[in-house]
């Protein structure tokens, strides 16, 4: 099949904050933690919400991402300066993330604890005003919640990475190392199997 | 569903992911508007994840307390120590069990007034904890070379 048509936005001349970046890669890769902690603020707030996306708990999203960072530094002989570093540290981050799910009885015991991992986007004034709607959207974002984790793994992973990081297809692809095709049909499994389970919304 | 069945079924899904998601070309945007306008299946389903997305599309991620970012990077930085800390401790653990039990077990095993069954119960014992690290040892090296994230670092 021709993705021809998908837009792009990974072919781009290198920046002042690539050149930036190259540098304090550089730098981490000699041991420098100034620079690496540069990284870390660079790069944190991401790597948590992704971590959140995909494990659905803020508490594990926040040890997960920060493990990630650990375990980064660990292995930076094998940063390359020439690529971008976040794609490098999330293959560490969803491994981790992966292995904390594969462990589905803790993932449901922490969820049913803490849940509310995703919130209503308060855009409408009525909504907050109206105690009536306030019930309504937390019963709707309770369901979605749920049935984001109903999803499989890979397909709640392009989700999140579509949905709450807003990345396009061919990023998608170059962050998780498959074919454009592929995203797309993980998505549309994925929408699949959210349109079922919240038929009653739509 | 036969071949051809099956790529019109990806193209459909091409089209439909790629309209939701504002990334087809024009051309496909004009494929797209024919085919809906042409096949009342594929536009219920269109119907159906449009607004599928604009329900979800209310959703975001909860937001942390700041005072996180603010601890953030200390974190990281103490993960890393006892990271190398527990490295450290683990070594020089095994290297001291290992000399007190090969010590002990030897003096055992010497003293001619050891019971024979006593050390019967020591080689048991020593070669049960062999075969258990050789097993645990093929097991993770299984792993490592079927696991489909080998490219990454942990």
């Amino acid at each position: 099949m021709n993705y021809e048509g998908v837009n792009t936005r990974s072919d781009k001349v290198p920046t002042d904050s690539d050149s930036r970046e190259r540098d304090l890669v550089l730098r981490s890769k000699r041991g420098d933690r100034s620079a690496f902690g540069e990284l870390v603020k660079n790069h944190m707030r991401r790597a948590y919400y992704v971590a959140l996306g995909l494990v659905g708990s803020h508490d594990d999203a926040l040890d997960i991402s920060q493990e990630a960072f650990a375990r980064a530094f660990d292995a930076r002989d094998a940063l390359d300066p020439e690529r971008p570093f976040y794609p490098w540290l999330y293959q560490i981050l969803r491994r981790l993330s992966f292995n904390h799910l594969r462990n589905r009885k803790t993932r449901r015991a922490r969820l049913d604890a803490e849940a509310h991992w995703i919130v209503a986007d308060a855009t409408s004034r009525a909504a907050v005003d109206d105690p009536a709607r306030q019930v309504e959207r937390l019963e709707v974002r309770e369901r979605i919640g749920t049935a984001i984790e109903e999803l499989s793994q890979w397909e709640r992973e392009v989700f999140v990475l579509r949905q709450f990081e807003d990345l396009r297809y061919r990023e998608i692809a170059e962050l998780l190392k498959i074919p454009v095709g592929t995203v797309m049909s993980r998505l549309y499994s994925a929408r699949r199997s959210l349109a079922a389970q919240l038929e009653d919304l739509l | 569903m036969n071949r051809l069945e099956a790529t019109d079924r990806d193209r459909v899904q091409y089209l439909l992911m790629g309209r939701l998601d504002d990334e087809l070309s024009p051309d496909e945007i004009a494929e797209f508007d024919s085919l809906i306008e042409t096949d009342a299946g594929v536009r219920a389903e269109w119907e159906k994840l449009r607004t599928m997305k604009s329900v979800t599309a209310a959703v975001k991620l909860r937001a942390p307390p700041d005072e996180i970012w603010e601890d953030y990077m200390n974190s990281v930085y103490r993960r890393i120590e006892r990271g190398t800390a527990w490295i450290l401790i683990s070594i020089g653990a095994i290297v001291l069990l290992s000399f007190a039990l090969w010590t002990g077990v030897e003096s055992l095993l010497q003293d001619t007034t050891t019971p024979w069954y006593l050390k019967g119960a020591i080689m048991s014992l020593l070669v049960g904890f062999v075969v258990l690290f050789v097993s645990v040892v093929r097991e993770k090296l299984f792993v490592y070379k079927n696991d489909p994230y080998t490219e990454v670092k942990r």
